[in-house]
């Protein structure tokens, strides 16, 4: 019947009508800002240095300033200045680390190209999109004061990547530790069956020993 | 006094009219064509045929200023394609000759009615149910006639604007 | 307007009396005479009649888009609350969002304060009369609809006659619009919205016929009251059920909806189309002025078939005429107008040659057919008991089997669509 079609359709948007007050899967707004969407866990927005305390921020990055992330960063909108000293790092050893460490977000384009190519893991995207700034070069160029953020953040936005990120980096310490023990050992013992020219050397074994010895702290 | 509304319908009907055959623009003397038409509309109101006002402004206003308007859109020349106009002398021919006759019988219409007759009967109240009781009755050859001419127009419409066999139905 | 009876409720004639008193008070005041009384007393009627209607198009407007918005699974607006008063009261700022109802005063100041742009080349005149012709023409059709049992301002024999001669001098404006912007899409557009707007006005006076062929008058007033008796106090005796009156309101509907230029017959005003068609070189206020026109146009058609098929201001049941009849009046029109937004949430647009084809090839015939049915209606009022039956049959199986018939021809060569690979 010529008509049929019309009433099946007028009867689809009734339906519509009527579920959008009490059925949720036919209103689908949400009212943002009052209500926010649940952000699935692999959205990013701009790039953050990973600390791994939250006490000592600046102390405890991960960032080693090699620039490899500034290289590759295809806006080139990454801005590093390495540091005159070093400082030792969370598994003990001395590292440089990024005196100046600026991302322009005006320019960032959130290709996540110096997450892929960080060796260290430390830096990683961030979810916060509400980023909106009144000016420029203030408030759109973060320093590393702001992008330095702790892990336990990165745990809470990233769970899964996060401990994946942590459980490798412990085991690499962990094998690291176990080389550098083995490695001391070894040369104990070979210093030990040298004892005669034990005296012309320095003893840099023991020391070295002594050194690696501590477990790395977390 | 109670003239007045008249006056003032006349004048715009006519002025409307005299203005529409002065102006170039085709458009511009089709609107004040309507314009007139609606004016005569005005004045059948003020004569009291309310019925005969309203069907007025439905078939003039409403539907042959569209054909009107149609025609023009429709059969456009450019503007280099002005066509020469007639010598003077015919010109003065072609005006003079069916204004006079025009003229003549409106003036006779006119002439004929005065002085208005000593007992002159209020308008008629003629109610709409009246006006169709007598259009099927007494005046129903008038509608006929007129339903089969709109009928023969339709048809030739039809027949004009038809596509050619070859097209396929869409 | 007549004096009300002893057994009349108080409310149905109570704003007549308030405008009564009104110029009563304001002749004494101002000592006025006869003919500046008579003005007065027509002045307080239209400007009762621009505000309601206004008010009732502003709300249309919102009903409509939170409407869609429900019918489409969003919400619609609902953020305009009420201006700032911080400055005024010393920094209180009421702070309630008011649903979003107060949308159509922003969208005034709006359109208000847009700048007027006039394209440099276009007809000045008729650029500017168009808008002003079509609001002018849509509000004269307000004049003869009886918003309730002593509310109509201004009581004509060939009332009807007069409602469609205003609708029709409307689509004059349209082509105005479009022609005086010197743009040759909106000629076109305003050509297409002609072609559309004159197909459409033969079905919709033809589906009004039978009703003038039954009540053998034009007058509003008398067709609604026509209408105003019921079948032991509970049915009433509304047009809309009888046969040939389903079928005419339904013709009446779709021709209603195709003379306001709605969709699903909003191809002139497309945006996917001609950009907006006729109007698409008009900003500002000249643009919410159509906008307003089309909307009281809408509004205008569907009072009439209120009027004429929904039974105007009669109560629905004997026992319910306590409530008002101009209460009863703007319920069946808001009933109407629901039922067009919940039609333009829901159907697709017709291109110019379905829709002309629609009302030529199905919409013209249904309605003569419709038309003999109503005028044997007419003639067999006086059959009673089992010859009822039969009349209601005649009239039944006259109007259904060619509506059956030409839909089967007119959706002949569209099989269903089957897909290959979806399951």
């Amino acid at each position: 019947m010529l008509g049929s079609g019309i009433l099946k359709g007028l009867a689809v948007t009734a339906k519509n009508f009527v579920g959008s007050y009490h059925d949720p899967k036919r209103m689908v707004t949400v009212e943002y800002p009052e209500q926010k969407t649940n952000i699935p866990e692999n959205y990013r927005s701009f790039p953050f240095l990973v600390s791994e305390n939250a006490e000592d921020p600046m102390g405890s990055l991960r960032c080693v300033a090699c620039q490899i992330c500034e290289k590759e960063c295809p806006p080139q909108c990454i801005i590093i200045e390495k540091s005159k000293d070093k400082k030792p790092d969370a598994a003990g050893k001395m590292q440089l680390y990024p005196a100046v460490f600026n991302i322009d977000t005006s320019v960032c384009m959130s290709c996540q190209i110096c997450v892929e190519v960080c060796p260290f893991d430390s830096i990683k995207m961030d979810q916060v999109f509400e980023v909106a700034a009144t000016e420029r070069f203030n408030e759109l160029l973060l320093t590393r004061e702001r992008l330095a953020k702790p892990n336990s953040y990165y745990h809470q936005i990233h769970p899964t990547e996060a401990a994946e990120v942590d459980g490798r980096l412990t085991a690499e310490r962990q094998a690291a530790a176990e080389k550098a023990k083995a490695a001391a050992a070894a040369k104990a013992a070979a210093a030990a069956a040298k004892p005669v020219v034990a005296s012309t050397q320095p003893a840099p074994a023991p020391v070295a020993a002594a050194q690696k010895s501590p477990p790395p702290a977390a | 006094m109670t003239l007045l509304p008249l006056l003032i319908i006349m004048l715009l009907t006519l002025g409307s009219a005299a203005v529409a055959m002065m102006l170039r623009n085709l458009i511009h003397s089709a609107m004040l064509l309507i314009f007139s038409w609606a004016g005569i509309a005005a004045f059948f109101l003020w004569a009291g045929a309310e019925f005969v006002a309203f069907a007025q402004v439905l078939v003039y206003v409403g539907a042959v200023s569209m054909v009107v308007l149609f025609a023009v859109l429709l059969t456009r020349r450019s503007r280099a394609d002005l066509e020469v106009s007639p010598p003077a002398w015919k010109r003065i021919l072609l005006a003079v000759f069916p204004s006079v006759l025009v003229g003549s019988l409106l003036i006779g219409a006119v002439l004929g009615a005065f002085p208005p007759t000593t007992n002159s009967s209020p308008a008629p109240e003629l109610t709409v149910k009246q006006i169709g009781e007598s259009l099927m009755g007494p005046q129903t050859a008038a509608l006929l006639a007129i339903g089969v001419l709109l009928t023969v127009a339709l048809l030739g419409a039809i027949v004009i604007a038809s596509p050619e066999k070859s097209e396929d139905k869409p | 307007m007549s004096a009300a009876s002893g057994s009349e409720h108080f409310l149905e004639h109570a704003p007549l009396d308030l405008r009564d008193w009104l110029v009563q008070f304001l002749t004494h005041w101002l000592h006025l005479t006869g003919l500046l009384q008579w003005m007065l007393h027509n002045l307080i009627s239209i400007v009762m009649i621009l505000a309601v209607f206004g008010l009732f198009f502003a709300f249309t407007t919102i009903a409509e888009r939170k409407l869609l918005g429900r019918l489409q699974n969003r919400l619609g607006p609902n953020r305009t609350g009420l201006p700032k008063f911080s400055r005024l009261f010393g920094g209180w700022h009421f702070k309630h969002k008011l649903f979003g109802l107060s949308q159509p005063f922003a969208d005034a100041i709006k359109a208000l304060t847009k700048e007027d742009i006039v394209p440099a080349e276009a007809d000045k005149l008729l650029h500017f009369l168009a808008p002003v012709i079509v609001v002018a023409f849509s509000l004269m059709t307000f004049a003869v609809l009886p918003f309730g049992r002593h509310f109509i301002p201004v009581e004509m024999d060939a009332a009807l006659l007069y409602f469609f001669a205003a609708g029709s001098a409307t689509e004059l404006a349209i082509f105005m619009a479009g022609w005086s912007s010197r743009n040759k899409y909106s000629l076109l557009s305003a050509m297409r919205a002609l072609a559309q707007l004159i197909s459409y006005e033969l079905p919709l006076i033809l589906s009004v016929v039978p009703v003038v062929l039954v009540t053998s008058t034009l007058s509003t007033q008398n067709i609604v009251l026509a209408q105003g008796s019921w079948t032991f106090g509970v049915l009433p005796h509304w047009f809309v059920f009888t046969p040939w009156g389903c079928a005419g309101f339904l013709i009446f509907l779709v021709s209603a909806l195709a003379e306001s230029n709605r969709s699903p017959f909003d191809l002139p005003e497309a945006e996917s189309e001609l950009v907006a068609g006729h109007l698409t070189e008009y900003s500002g206020f000249k643009y919410a002025l159509f906008f307003m026109a089309e909307y009281f146009g809408l509004t205008a058609l569907s009072a009439l078939g209120v009027t004429i098929f929904l039974g105007g201001w009669q109560a629905p049941c004997e026992f319910l005429q306590i409530i008002p009849s101009y209460l009863w009046f703007m319920g069946k029109l808001i009933l109407m107008i629901v039922f067009f937004i919940w039609v333009r949430g829901t159907l697709l647009r017709l291109r110019i040659d379905q829709l002309t084809r629609l009302s030529w090839k199905f919409l013209v015939p249904l309605a003569l057919i419709n038309l003999v049915n109503g005028g044997f209606w007419a003639l067999t009022t006086e059959w009673s008991g089992p010859l009822q039956i039969a009349r209601w049959a005649i009239s039944i199986v006259v109007i259904v089997v060619p509506f059956l018939l030409m839909g089967r021809k007119l959706s002949t060569g569209f099989a269903p669509r089957t897909y290959r690979y979806a399951p």
